[in-house]
């Protein structure tokens, strides 16, 4: 591993998230609203100007060695130790690859942009303060949990964004509902995180080190590159184990089924933390991790096979969900658990590097098609059921371009972001063994499917007629512009809560655009998702050379040839877009195919409309059954068990003292005759002992 | 049978004889009388045991002294009457008998298998003189004996039990 | 050799202490009982002298001696205090003066 010139920058990529958690923590009520803003904003940026540096210094090294240990603390030429307890070692170093880097752009970069639309966003709520200190402390640990050169400090960053995921999510908590929803999505998160932790141990079994790589060769993954383990030879028994173990934690944080559910209830939560979290970065925290430990994957076909075949499965049925929800941050969280149901297709078939592509188009255009949301609902003043929206297009010109954008990058129309990532993972799906064109014909379906759906909801929220009532705008001395809509966003939001189709209450105030602090960051991610696939592109494929020598090199290989993969698929696209425009165009007043009536009649919309019934199994099993079950143990075991053998220890000695009283009764005869028996006893004994020698 | 074994077994007879008299009967007075009996049968005993001095202390003391204080006491407090107490109950007595014959088990057990006594050292002489005045006193105020120093305590002990006697027996302390 | 076998006497002792041992437990008059604890004192001092005998030197008479001056002592208090307790209450019934309890 070759040392890097920027070394002792690394530090601050971390750090600067941590300070402003700190500052925001300890001074953000007082600071004011100001100043707690453009300090948040400013370390994120910060932080990403570092990541610029040091990805530049690391290109900078050639491609095979493109590799260097940094350490996470302040002034140290080595990372830290951190854990030393005989054999097993861990430090608090960053691991500097291509892998990382990419991750902390995107984080910092897309971080720094919802940042930015966030400081318009939540101007006017009560915890301003807060709230920055969530977000910059989730920066913190996302940044943590990419950087991290050994995987013991990977997961305390998977934790710690768990937490930060959590506590945004219910950051209304005073609505019982959202405090609920962040529960949900700890707990389900805590139970893939019993796969990943076990997963921890099976690594450390097999291989003796939890670092990633080391200068000698000796980090896990060096190992597995080389096929050996602790013990020798790498089985294929423990890279299946530790494969599934790993993936069972991913599927926990990246909402693959079933443990998805959390994700759609996730957003109760303000529109910033959704795009960031549940969209951009800590979703896709599962992704990273099993791209960064590709190289044990690639020895289990097993494990790989399970990956494709959980993730294709996700993707295509959460995209059946998404078809059918009313709410439109839902449409996008259930778009946002299939889209994750790619990348896992892509690691899955062994294209970690396009799997990682997706990662990052996705971050670009879910980001932009959540903030967009977000601008949307706060033009309808608060109103998310798409049943109450439409004609929006002229109203709120800036959102709609900038959501056209991002809608045409994830149905994966040429020759923006989303076709590239796409194409690429359905391509080498293909030609993944036997059972490839059968995942590549359920990623094409599902892509026609999230082509169909992304375009229902642009007709239900822009081009169909408005359905909404509208009172002309009051002048109420806040003065006009985007300042005083912004004051009144949160309040918007957090009314829009306590179900999926509550909405705008006495009806929309005049419709807005957005002010510009929300605009630009939809700009910028907008250019993004245009151009940002450009460097993924099949035949100059530079994404793929980037990241080579972070992941496993597997053989993969195009199941179709490529000029015409790439044509299916933007067909494939056209196709769901056609068929939204002509079964909606023909209905822009009511903006919907099937009445009311008709989706309660229709079996599989009903039965996609209520989630597949999952929630209710889910519901049932462990909520009802689970609690039954504890309740009986509560009465049974802990009341009446153990309480019972503590107070029967009292009752006992109640019962012994009542009788052995008499032997204190002051009856000097019973003393005689006590002392006498204990004589004999003493004699019968002695002599029994000596006999026995 | 020797006549020292048919002299023997005349005394002993009458020794236990006396002893469950002291217990059978109901009536203290006759408890003490048959003490008295049971004394005087242990102190001819002693003289058969070479203890001339403590034969005629046993009688002296112990049948003099000690049964005279017991009937003094029976008799002031006129406890001569046996309707005065309560018959013991039945369990009492079964305990007690068990107690009593678990207890002579105990000892003739031990004794029978311990390893025995051995020979006797005993000389024609410690036979004849053993058990003297003069023997008994010699060793008694001999300055190299452990006797001495007993000796004195006893008189301390002595002093302790007429100092004690009379604190309780006056009726204001 | 002696004209009766030790063993005999220490048998005699024996029984004599377990008729005394009877008398104990039995009795309820305190008198009654203290005089039983005589008569084990006395068999106790049968033993010790034919212990002495047995072994051909006067320890044993001499411990006897002591026993008996402890004895005189020991009933002299004893039934002081049953004659105190006499004063106290009409019955001196033993199982009646149960002072000695919590």
């Amino acid at each position: 591993m070759e040392s890097l010139a920027t070394h002792n920058l690394v530090w601050l990529i971390t750090a600067l998230p941590l300070l402003g958690f700190l500052f925001h923590a300890f001074v953000g009520k007082r600071a004011g609203r100001a100043v707690v803003g453009y300090i948040a904003c400013a370390v994120v940026l910060a932080s990403f100007a570092m990541s610029v540096i040091v990805t530049v210094d690391l290109m900078g090294l050639p491609a095979e060695g493109r590799r260097a240990v940094a350490s996470l603390l302040p002034g140290l030429r080595e990372p830290a130790p951190w854990i030393e307890i005989g054999p097993l070692r861990a430090t608090f170093g960053a691991l500097i690859d291509p892998l990382s880097m990419l991750m902390c752009l995107i984080v910092t970069g897309v971080g720094g942009l919802i940042h930015i639309y966030a400081l318009g966003y939540m101007a006017g709520d009560k915890d301003h303060a807060r709230f920055f200190t969530y977000f910059n402390l989730f920066i913190f640990f996302m940044l943590t949990l990419v950087l991290a050169d050994n995987i013991l400090l990977m997961f305390v960053g998977w934790e710690g964004v768990g937490l930060c995921s959590y506590l945004l999510i219910a950051f209304w908590y005073e609505d019982m509902e959202n405090s609920k929803a962040g529960n949900k999505a700890f707990i389900v998160n805590r139970v893939g995180d019993v796969g990943f932790a076990l997963g921890i141990m099976a690594i450390f079994a097999t291989f003796g080190t939890v670092a990633f790589h080391d200068p000698s060769g000796a980090g896990f993954l060096d190992m597995a590159a080389r096929g050996v383990s602790a013990q020798g030879a790498l089985t294929v028994g423990a890279a299946t184990l530790i494969g599934l173990l790993l993936f069972a934690g991913a599927c926990g944080k990246s909402a693959q089924f079933p443990l998805y559910v959390w994700l759609p209830d996730a957003m109760a939560g303000p529109t910033p933390v959704s795009a960031l979290i549940h969209a951009a970065t800590m979703v896709t925290a599962g992704v990273v991790m099993i791209a960064r430990v590709s190289p044990v994957l690639v020895h289990s076909p097993v494990a790989m096979t399970v990956v494709a075949v959980v993730g294709v499965f996700t993707a295509f049925y959460a995209a059946t969900i998404a078809l059918t929800q009313n709410d439109i941050k839902k449409v996008l969280a259930y778009s946002t658990v299939s889209q994750l149901g790619y990348m896992f297709l892509g690691c899955g078939v062994g294209a970690f590097a396009s799997g990682m592509f997706h990662v990052t188009t996705h971050a670009f255009f879910k980001a932009l098609l959540f903030l967009g949301a977000g601008s949307v609902i706060h033009a309808l003043s608060g109103e998310q059921d798409m049943r109450r929206m439409g004609g929006l297009r002229d109203r709120i010109p800036v959102t709609h371009g900038t959501m056209l954008v991002g809608w045409l990058a994830i149905c994966g129309m040429f020759p923006l972001a989303g076709f590239w990532s796409k194409d690429e993972i359905i391509g080498y799906a293909a030609g993944f063994g036997v059972v490839g064109p059968f995942l590549a014909v359920a990623a094409m379906l599902t892509s026609l499917l999230t082509a169909f759906y992304m375009s229902r909801l642009m007709w239900k929220t822009f081009w169909s007629a408005p359905r909404f009532r509208e009172t002309p705008r009051v002048e109420d001395g806040f003065g006009g512009g985007g300042a005083a809509n912004a004051l009144n966003l949160h309040e918007e939001e957090e009314a829009a809560h306590g179900g999926q189709d509550s909405g705008a209450h006495g009806g929309v105030h005049a419709v807005h655009e957005s002010p510009p602090s929300m605009t630009a960051p939809l700009i910028v991610l907008a250019v993004l998702s245009a151009v940002g696939g450009l460097i993924g592109t099949p035949w100059a494929n530079l994404f793929e050379r980037f990241l080579e020598p972070a992941v496993a090199a597997y053989p993969i290989h195009h199941g179709l040839p490529v000029v015409p993969g790439l044509v299916i698929g933007a067909a494939i696209a056209a196709a769901g877009m056609g068929l939204a425009w002509s079964l909606y165009s023909r209905r822009r007043e009511q903006g919907a195919i099937l009445s009311d009536a008709q989706r309660r009649r229709i079996a599989p919309h009903r039965a996609a409309a209520n989630l597949w019934y999952v929630d209710a199994a889910f519901t049932k099993v462990f909520v009802e059954w689970g609690g039954a079950v504890a309740t009986a143990v509560w009465r049974r075991i802990d009341s009446g068990v153990i309480d019972g053998l503590v107070n029967g220890v009292a009752v006992l000695t109640d019962v012994l003292s009542e009788r052995l009283r008499y032997t204190q009764g002051g009856v000097t005869r019973i003393y005689a005759v006590t002392m006498l028996t204990g004589i004999v006893a003493l004699v019968v004994g002695v002599l029994a002992w000596g006999l026995g020698r | 049978m020797s006549a020292h074994l048919a002299f023997f077994a005349v005394l002993a007879a009458l020794s236990v004889l006396s002893a469950v008299m002291v217990v059978v009967h109901r009536n203290p007075v006759r408890s003490a009388l048959w003490l008295v009996c049971n004394l005087i049968v242990l102190a001819v005993l002693y003289l058969t045991l070479s203890a001339q001095f403590v034969a005629a202390v046993q009688v002296i003391v112990y049948a003099g002294a000690i049964m005279v204080l017991f009937l003094f006491t029976i008799m002031l407090l006129n406890l001569g009457a046996p309707e005065a107490l309560r018959e013991t109950g039945r369990v009492q007595r079964a305990v007690g008998a068990a107690l009593g014959l678990s207890f002579l088990t105990a000892i003739l057990g031990a004794g029978a298998v311990s390893v025995g006594l051995g020979a006797p050292a005993a000389t024609p002489e410690s036979l004849s003189t053993g058990g003297t005045v003069e023997t008994i006193g010699k060793l008694l105020f001999d300055a190299g004996q452990p006797w001495l120093f007993s000796f004195e305590l006893t008189s301390v002990l002595l002093l302790m039990g007429i100092v004690g006697a009379i604190v309780l027996a006056k009726r204001r302390i | 050799m002696l004209p009766v076998r030790t063993e005999y006497y220490l048998v005699l002792s024996a029984a004599l202490f377990a008729i005394g041992v009877i008398g104990v437990t039995v009795k309820r008059n305190p008198i009654v009982i203290f005089m039983c604890i005589e008569l084990m004192l006395n068999a106790v001092n049968l033993s010790f002298i034919a212990f002495g005998r047995h072994f051909g030197h006067v320890n044993g008479q001499m411990t006897v001696i002591f026993v008996m001056a402890v004895a005189a002592a020991e009933v002299a208090i004893g039934l002081g205090i049953i004659v105190a307790i006499f004063r106290q209450r009409e019955s001196i019934d033993l199982d009646e003066v149960a002072l000695l309890r919590y």
